[in-house]
């Protein structure tokens, strides 16, 4: 008789979870994997470094981070909603959590210098953010496309010290970002750190990221106990890579939750991609028949990656974590509805989850189902876009 | 021991210095004859790239030629055809990033390159730590696994990495990726940590764009690997007797190298 399996808990000694992840790095950056590796093991065990992290995001990043009922949607869909606000951490989103960490690991290494990727910027704007905070020199990459869709965000990276350089290469956008931020690390990695931005990437990119974001879901468990809700019959949350999905769900990996990560229908590495390597992991990535990677489609930029962190694709293989697709056309309504009935203007990647929600309320989620949402991003980086998407619809 | 790696040693004990020039496949319909100049002018083996998407460890050059090449319609297949029409009598040793090598199923590919002659394959996202799979494999075809040992590389590693290639040790002269034209590298010290712990025949490669850096480098290795600077020229619209001129200056300094 076997015991049951325990989620999300360490991955194997070779980075996998499950027969995804891995370490298919060039080995000019294998030597650095291994050292953080050993690296964030001693950290994450020295109560000094937990606390210190603890710390920074209490005192700078504004957690913890409230629990707000969402009454007029629940009402309007017939479920009772409850939303984790990320968009109220610092850098509007959570982000915040991954960069506190990583650039904290940064200073213990005695690296100098973090490169980053993004795509809609916010994870830009964070480790640009923790990295002034440090003290750190930060260049980001961002597809050309992004740089220009998210102006704005490339802007507030060069307020805060970082040097933000455009990528021209394949679809110019964050698959591609990865490519150069890759790149970029062999030339500089003595000195300098790769500070990914979701549960993916080569071990040990996917299980650090994911510990230093689970604080959303054990924040969020114990917020829900205090309410008196309890264990939440579903978690939802959008994914791209899958970063804030990986950190609330870890909150209720072990519990009967149902959990829902809900990718872009133009990205849904679950539903649509295979088995495939990249950017260092084994995870279900969108391409063809051939091997080759193709590119991914959203109006969402955070959501726009073809792949999708090796744990999720795992948590999707073991079925203890679902993933459903939603179309652009679903995405404006849901944000629109959100900002309309809550007061809550959320990014167009969490538009997604919301989108869910209004899709399969009394469907998939019976009248009074309780619902976690992480609302992972504000949406004021989006304003804009979302305008010129409603003028063109007009 | 891999045949290639029995072709190679061969070639130094006639004390000679390898040269070992790349190619895209399928980046023109004459990459095929590109192949043959630089066999005829000197070539001791071969490198040929099959396009990835997403080419991690390539600078810009690769990445052009990469793209044309995917543009243009080639797979591993395709590849596989055209090479079975020639016989350029040096071993050809195949550069490609894992995934290719997974579509393709890594038995089938690994018998499709082996039935064309195809000796060897350098898989850059393939460390050997992840490396048993495609390595199983490639075994029963006498297909060689090659592996990269970078600057970054510690000493107890090196050992690993010495250990486990086959046909030869790819030394990084930079810490870089393809395509870098800066002078000095560390390619001597990467060298020299691999001679201390095996005798492969050590090439170097990255870093190396010219004739002098040739002759420079095989001052302390056993051959040289040059890719971009010649598929730069290849995408600039050299010829077949282009390429044959370029090879025939590194196969000159090489062979005064070691006189």
């Amino acid at each position: 008789m076997n015991a049951p399996e325990v989620f999300m808990d360490k991955p194997d000694a070779s980075g996998r979870f499950g027969d995804f992840g891995g370490r298919f790095v060039p080995e000019a950056l294998m030597t650095a994997c291994l050292e953080l590796e050993v690296a964030f093991n001693d950290a994450w065990n020295d109560d000094a470094f937990v606390q210190e992290f603890y710390d920074v995001l209490h005192t700078f990043g504004g957690r913890p981070t409230p629990v707000t009922e969402l009454s007029r949607l629940s009402r309007h869909l017939g479920l009772r909603i409850y939303a984790k606000r990320e968009d109220l951490a610092h850098t509007g989103s959570h982000k915040i959590n991954n960069v506190v960490g990583q650039t904290l690991l940064t200073k213990r290494m005695g690296k100098p210098r973090v490169i980053a990727e993004t795509g809609a910027g916010q994870h830009g704007v964070a480790t640009a953010t923790a990295a002034a905070r440090l003290g750190l020199s930060c260049t980001v990459y961002m597809g050309e496309l992004d740089t220009q869709r998210q102006a704005l965000n490339v802007f507030r990276m060069e307020l805060l010290g970082a040097t933000v350089v455009p990528v021209t290469s394949g679809s110019k956008t964050l698959k591609d970002a990865v490519n150069e931020a890759m790149r970029e690390w062999v030339t500089c990695v003595k000195d300098t750190h790769y500070c990914l931005g979701s549960v993916m990437g080569p071990h040990p990119f996917p299980w650090i990221v994911r510990e230093f974001q689970s604080i959303i879901g054990r924040e969020a468990s114990r917020q829900l106990t205090e309410m008196g809700v309890g264990t939440p019959d579903v978690v939802v949350a959008c994914v791209g890579g899958g970063s804030n999905a990986a950190g609330i769900f870890a909150g209720f990996a072990n519990t009967d939750a149902r959990l829902v990560g809900v990718e872009a229908a133009g990205g849904a590495a679950i539903a649509t991609g295979s088995p495939g390597v990249l950017h260092g992991m084994r995870s279900m990535l969108i391409q063809d028949e051939f091997g080759q990677i193709e590119e991914a489609h959203s109006v969402s930029a955070g959501l726009d990656y073809p792949g999708i962190g090796p744990e999720h694709a795992y948590l999707a293989k073991a079925h203890r974590a679902q993933y459903e697709a939603i179309g652009d056309d679903e995405v404006i309504p849901a944000l629109q509805l959100l900002s309309e009935l809550e007061g809550i203007v959320p990014a167009l990647e969490t538009a997604h989850a919301v989108a869910w929600l209004i899709r399969e309320a009394g469907t998939t989620l019976a009248p009074g189902t309780s619902v976690l949402l992480n609302l992972s991003g504000r949406g004021d980086k989006d304003v804009a876009q979302v305008r010129e998407i409603l003028r063109g619809a007009s | 021991m891999t045949g290639l790696e029995v072709t190679l040693r061969a070639v130094r004990h006639r004390g000679r210095r390898a040269f070992v020039p790349y190619f895209m496949a399928g980046t023109s319909n004459e990459w095929l004859r590109h192949v043959e100049a630089a066999a005829n002018a000197g070539a001791d083996a071969i490198e040929i790239g099959l396009p990835f998407s997403d080419p991690m460890m390539d600078g810009v050059v690769i990445q052009e030629a990469a793209k044309r090449s995917l543009d243009r319609g080639t797979t591993l297949a395709s590849v596989v055809g055209e090479l079975a029409s020639v016989d350029v009598g040096v071993p050809l040793v195949v550069m490609t990033y894992y995934n290719v090598l997974l579509h393709g199923g890594l038995e089938r590919s690994a018998a499709m390159l082996a039935q064309v002659n195809v000796r060897g394959a350098i898989v850059p996202d393939l460390p050997p730590e992840e490396s048993s799979e495609w390595s199983s494999a490639c075994a029963p075809h006498d297909l060689a696994t090659i592996y990269l040992v970078a600057p970054s590389t510690p000493n107890e590693r090196v050992a690993m990495v010495a250990q486990r290639t086959q046909g030869f040790c790819y030394a990084q002269g930079r810490m870089a990726v393809t395509g870098t034209t800066s002078e000095e590298g560390d390619g001597a010290s990467v060298a020299a940590a691999i001679r201390a712990v095996s005798d492969v025949p050590v090439y170097v490669g990255i870093g190396v764009s010219t004739p002098e850096q040739a002759q420079r480098a095989a001052s302390y290795s056993d051959g040289v690997i040059v890719g971009s600077a010649l598929v730069r020229r290849i995408l600039d619209g050299a010829t077949p007797n282009d390429v044959e001129d370029f090879v025939r200056s590194f196969r000159r300094a090489l062979d005064a190298s070691h006189e």
